[in-house]
């Protein structure tokens, strides 16, 4: 039958474009770029293990440190295999409640991620929106948007995180807040970030505006809101991808810093930065490995991601080739 | 130009009336102030009549003028989980903090500066790249992780310094300070450059940034066309279109200071508003985190309307003056 | 018509600019030669991206990275300048050979008067004290025609129009006395009804001081009024160069023809406006032979094979395959 053929027609050219546009991207300056530096392949490497090892946490984890029907106080205490006085079982040592650094670390990097990424897709994509909007409309919409963003800007993303939790805690009755601790937490860090994508898409969007295709397109009548989407949003998302690496380093800090402090993730679901804290009260006394291991691998984390970001940027600044 | 200060005045204004309004929203229909401040066993009559006393029964526009008259005065209520009257609290706090934020500032300027105007000028050098290399982990090492680093080494295994606390505490006044003492300065020793070294890096970054797109300019290359010496171009021309826009950010780095004490007080256990403020946010302490709210508040819009006025007088574009006569 | 090597103040021979990258080395400016005489005004004209603009950039060593010279030389009164050190091409700069850039706008530090400008100029290539440096700024505001200079030296260059910070820019090149001056493209970001003001100042102050001018620019109408001699470059070569009134009347090279004839004139019956075919290739994409041939009306096959060097052909100098058995060598003229 005819649309058979069509559709085999099409799937055909849909891969062979595909193909070549893969072609195209190993043949392009990005790709050219990453492959020449080892930093960067290895930033890239170290991000992958860290992800994988999170996302699959719940299977690979040599404990179930989370599930405290396993735990033996017995085993608290006991530094890195390599120390005298250890347990092989527990390759990193364990804290003052006998669960496994390693492990502790891996569901630990889950939340941290998991906290991370929500919030820079939160934060993007409601940054992003705000920032067409603004461009693109102009007028008293845009004014006002760039106004909070500037007040905004002035306050370090720590600080609004915490008054948002704060300010959300206080609202809340105790029990509801304690359910929701995680979302709000999102939510802050998410609500201290999304100014960066805002006024880049901002930027973007007030360029494009002027650019003879959208004019164009408004001739023809093209809804505004369509122009937005499919003209004007594919040309501004590529610093968008810069500013996203970038944010999740920031979020992923920030969270940490909030669990830390004791105003982040609930106990019940820790996260790095809660590990921290609670390896922090050790140090004196020598623990020192209940501390040190989830703050290597925080800081290897957030550099990796950094790196990542720093050279994406680098690459894709058409003004620095 | 007065009418720019005037406008900035204004603005400045709106923003604290703003801030005190979500303040005082925050203190009214956030539980019930009167259960916090008497026993579980106070009568319903006593309750109404502390409420009467207090005022609550008033017309909350009328509660709202009281309000921001006892914030100027000074008068920020009782904290409610300590029952002393928070202005006392902020006082006891406040020397500690600024201390704090004022040696880190230093060390962060007196450092970054230099470091970023000679990564800027000496791209490819080896320094360069090292400073780049050392900045880069600079930011990726939380500030937290930081202290305790620093205690590790050299609180724990070194022991040169103390781990934890503000000591060599002096009186003036109602001011407290640790910069006459020698313990005083030991103890201050970590936690400035704890909290200093991200401001550090970013200073860097930024005046590099900077520098490098300054260099890349048409009036430097102008500039060395005309013969200039290296040093003229590099010291005197790219130096002050660099340093301009970076007065605004260093002026914002003062509030991110303030913002990141909390972490290193936390670590280093410094008794500052910091540690102040989280205890009332676990708490769910109102009054003082209304408090802390406007007083941060406060002290931004303090930094931003001084900052703008150096902007003012350091870029001569900004003195709106129009064409000279005789332009053609 | 080669012109005794003394007399000549600027020498460039056989200069090659080219920029490495990963997708291979891209010349930029191809065996380019030529002289300028002192006082002289040497128009240099083509395409955007014709290599005009670095060949200047060269001259005066201000080529940015990875642009480089890659080849030949340039002399200065008889002096190699090309292959100084940082110190010594800086000391040329300026005293020797100054440069005005194309847009007054960002030519200029905001942040500094016009008078800081100018005296700390002065300073750096004679010894004068501030008075004695200020008072030589505001003659200099004078000789170009900045009214009320007294006032006008201490405002900054915001405080101008774009005419008056290019005379301001052109006081700042001229200052110092330099014996030739690099005009890349002075007036092409300015007014049509401030170019010619800015170009007779440019003139009228050349002609003052003897000072020999490259006239870099894409405005054959400017050529025609300031030039002596005019260059005609195209992707990165050379193709003719000649007397002023010679190229513009009875251009040789087809490129040449091409530019004069795209020029509408007042009185043109012509409906469409008259282009040549085509469009200048791109520095990775420069085709083999004559860089001109797929767009030449008279191309032939030894075009697309061999590249043609500069010939004189009458009293002018032509790079082209068609003139080749016309060349008459200069002894038997």
């Amino acid at each position: 039958m005819n649309s058979q053929h069509d559709i085999l027609e099409v799937n055909q050219g849909l891969i062979a474009r595909l193909v070549d546009s893969f072609k195209r991207a190993q043949d392009s300056d990005l790709y050219y770029s990453f492959r020449r530096s080892p930093v960067i392949v290895s930033a890239f490497i170290i991000t992958m293990i860290m992800f994988f090892a999170a996302f699959l946490a719940p299977w690979i984890a040599p404990h179930q440190t989370l599930d405290l029907k396993t735990l033996d106080l017995m085993n608290a205490y006991l530094p890195p295999a390599w120390e005298p006085n250890s347990d092989p079982n527990f390759l990193l040592g364990t804290d003052d409640q006998g669960r496994d650094i390693l492990s502790g670390m891996m569901f630990g990097l889950r939340i941290s991620l998991g906290v991370g990424f929500a919030s820079v897709i939160v934060s993007a994509i409601v940054g992003t929106l705000l920032g067409l909007l603004s461009g693109y409309l102009g007028g008293r919409l845009d004014s006002f948007i760039m106004r909070v963003a500037d007040v905004q800007l002035t306050f370090p993303a720590i600080l609004i995180a915490l008054l948002i939790d704060g300010i959300v805690g206080s609202l809340l009755p105790k029990a509801a807040y304690n359910e929701l601790k995680l979302y709000v937490l999102v939510l802050a860090i998410a609500a201290s970030q999304w100014v960066n994508f805002a006024r880049t898409v901002r930027g973007s969007t007030l360029v494009e505006k002027n650019k003879e295709y959208v004019q164009a397109a408004k001739v023809i009548g093209v809804h505004p809101f369509w122009i937005m989407v499919r003209h004007v949003l594919p040309n501004v998302i590529s610093p968008v991808l810069v500013i996203a690496t970038l944010s999740l380093a920031l979020a992923i800090l920030t969270e940490a810093t909030l669990s830390f402090l004791g105003v982040g993730v609930p106990p019940t679901s820790p996260s790095l930065g809660t590990l921290i804290r609670i390896g922090q009260q050790y140090l004196f006394s020598g623990e020192w490995w209940m501390t040190i291991f989830p703050s290597s691998a925080l800081v290897i984390l957030v550099l990796a991601v950094n790196l990542l970001g720093d050279w994406l940027r680098d690459a894709l600044n058409p003004k620095l080739r | 130009m007065l009418a720019f200060i005037i406008q900035r005045l204004l603005q400045a204004v709106v923003v604290m009336l703003s801030v005190s309004f979500v303040s005082f929203a925050l203190f009214q229909f956030v539980g019930d102030p009167i259960n916090n401040m008497v026993g579980q066993d106070a009568t319903a009559e006593q309750r109404e009549l502390l409420r009467e006393r207090l005022g609550l029964n008033d017309p909350w526009p009328l509660q709202f003028v009281k309000y921001v008259g006892n914030i100027v005065q000074g008068e920020f209520g009782m904290s409610y989980r300590v029952g002393v009257p928070v202005e006392d609290l902020i006082a006891d706090r406040l020397p500690a903090t600024i201390e704090l934020v004022l040696v880190s500032a230093l060390l962060a300027l007196l450092i970054g500066v230099p470091m970023g105007v000679y990564t800027g000028l000496n791209r490819n050098s080896w320094l360069s790249r090292l400073f780049l290399t050392i900045s880069l982990i600079g930011i990726s090492l939380p500030t937290f992780v930081i202290g305790i680093l620093l205690i590790l080494i050299f609180g724990v295994w070194l022991q040169w310094l103390p781990t934890f606390g503000r000591a060599g505490v002096v009186d003036l006044g109602w001011w407290t300070t640790s910069f006459l003492t020698l313990d005083g300065w030991r103890s201050l020793i970590m936690p400035s450059i704890t909290l200093a070294l991200f401001q550090l890096t970013l200073i860097m970054r930024l005046i590099r940034a900077e520098m490098l797109e300054v260099l890349r300019t048409d009036y430097i290359k102008f500039a060395r066309a005309r013969g200039l010496r290296n040093r003229a171009v590099h010291f005197r021309h790219a130096l002050k279109n660099t340093l301009v826009p970076v007065i605004t950010i260093t002026g914002l780095q003062i509030g991110s200071l303030l913002a990141f004490s909390i972490i290193t007080e936390t670590v280093f256990q410094w008794p500052g508003m910091g540690l102040l403020i989280l205890q009332a946010i676990q708490f769910v302490d109102i009054p003082v985190m209304s408090s802390y709210l406007v007083l941060i508040a406060f002290l931004f819009v303090l930094i931003n309307l001084i900052v703008d006025l150096l902007y003012f007088i350091v870029d001569p574009r900004l003195r709106l003056d129009s064409l000279g006569r005789g332009a053609h | 018509m080669t012109t005794p090597a003394e007399s000549n103040l600027l020498e460039v021979r056989n200069l090659r600019v080219d920029f490495q990258t990963r997708r291979g080395t891209l010349i930029a400016v191809d065996d380019v030669s030529f002289e300028i005489k002192a006082g002289e005004v040497l128009g240099v004209v083509g395409e955007s991206g014709a290599g005009k603009s670095l060949t200047g950039a060269a001259i005066i060593g201000l080529l940015e990275p990875p642009g480089r010279i890659s080849g030949g030389e340039v002399r200065l009164a008889g002096k190699r300048i090309d292959n100084l050190a940082q110190e010594q091409i800086r000391q040329i700069r300026g005293r020797e050979i100054g440069m005005v850039f194309q847009d007054p706008l960002t030519s200029l530090n905001p942040l500094f008067r016009v008078g800081e400008q100018l005296i700390e100029t002065l300073q750096t290539h004679a010894d004068l004290d501030e008075k004695s440096a200020r008072k030589q700024a505001i003659d200099w505001l004078t000789e170009v025609g900045i009214p009320s200079p007294e006032v006008r030296i201490d405002q900054y260059p915001h405080q101008f129009s774009g005419g008056m910070r290019q005379r301001v820019v052109i006081a700042l090149a001229l200052c110092a006395n330099p014996k030739l001056i690099i005009a890349d493209e002075p007036t092409t970001a300015l007014d049509v009804s401030i170019q010619a003001q800015i170009i007779s100042v440019l003139k009228r102050l050349c002609r003052e001081y003897g000072t020999a001018v490259m006239l870099i620019t894409h405005d054959m109408g400017v050529i025609a009024e300031t030039a002596d001699r005019v260059a005609v470059m195209y992707a990165g070569r050379l193709v003719e160069i000649g007397e002023a009134r010679k190229v513009i009347q009875n251009a040789k090279h087809p490129y040449t023809l091409g530019l004069m004839g795209s020029i509408p004139t007042i009185g043109d019956t012509e409906e469409e406006l008259r282009q040549i075919q085509g469009s200048m290739p791109r520095l990775a994409e420069i085709p083999e032979g004559c860089a001109f041939n797929p767009r030449c009306p008279n191309v032939s096959d030894r075009c697309r094979k061999n590249r043609p060097e500069l010939q004189p052909v009458d009293e002018s100098s032509v790079a082209c395959w068609l003139f080749e058995d016309s060349a008459v060598p200069s002894e038997l003229s």
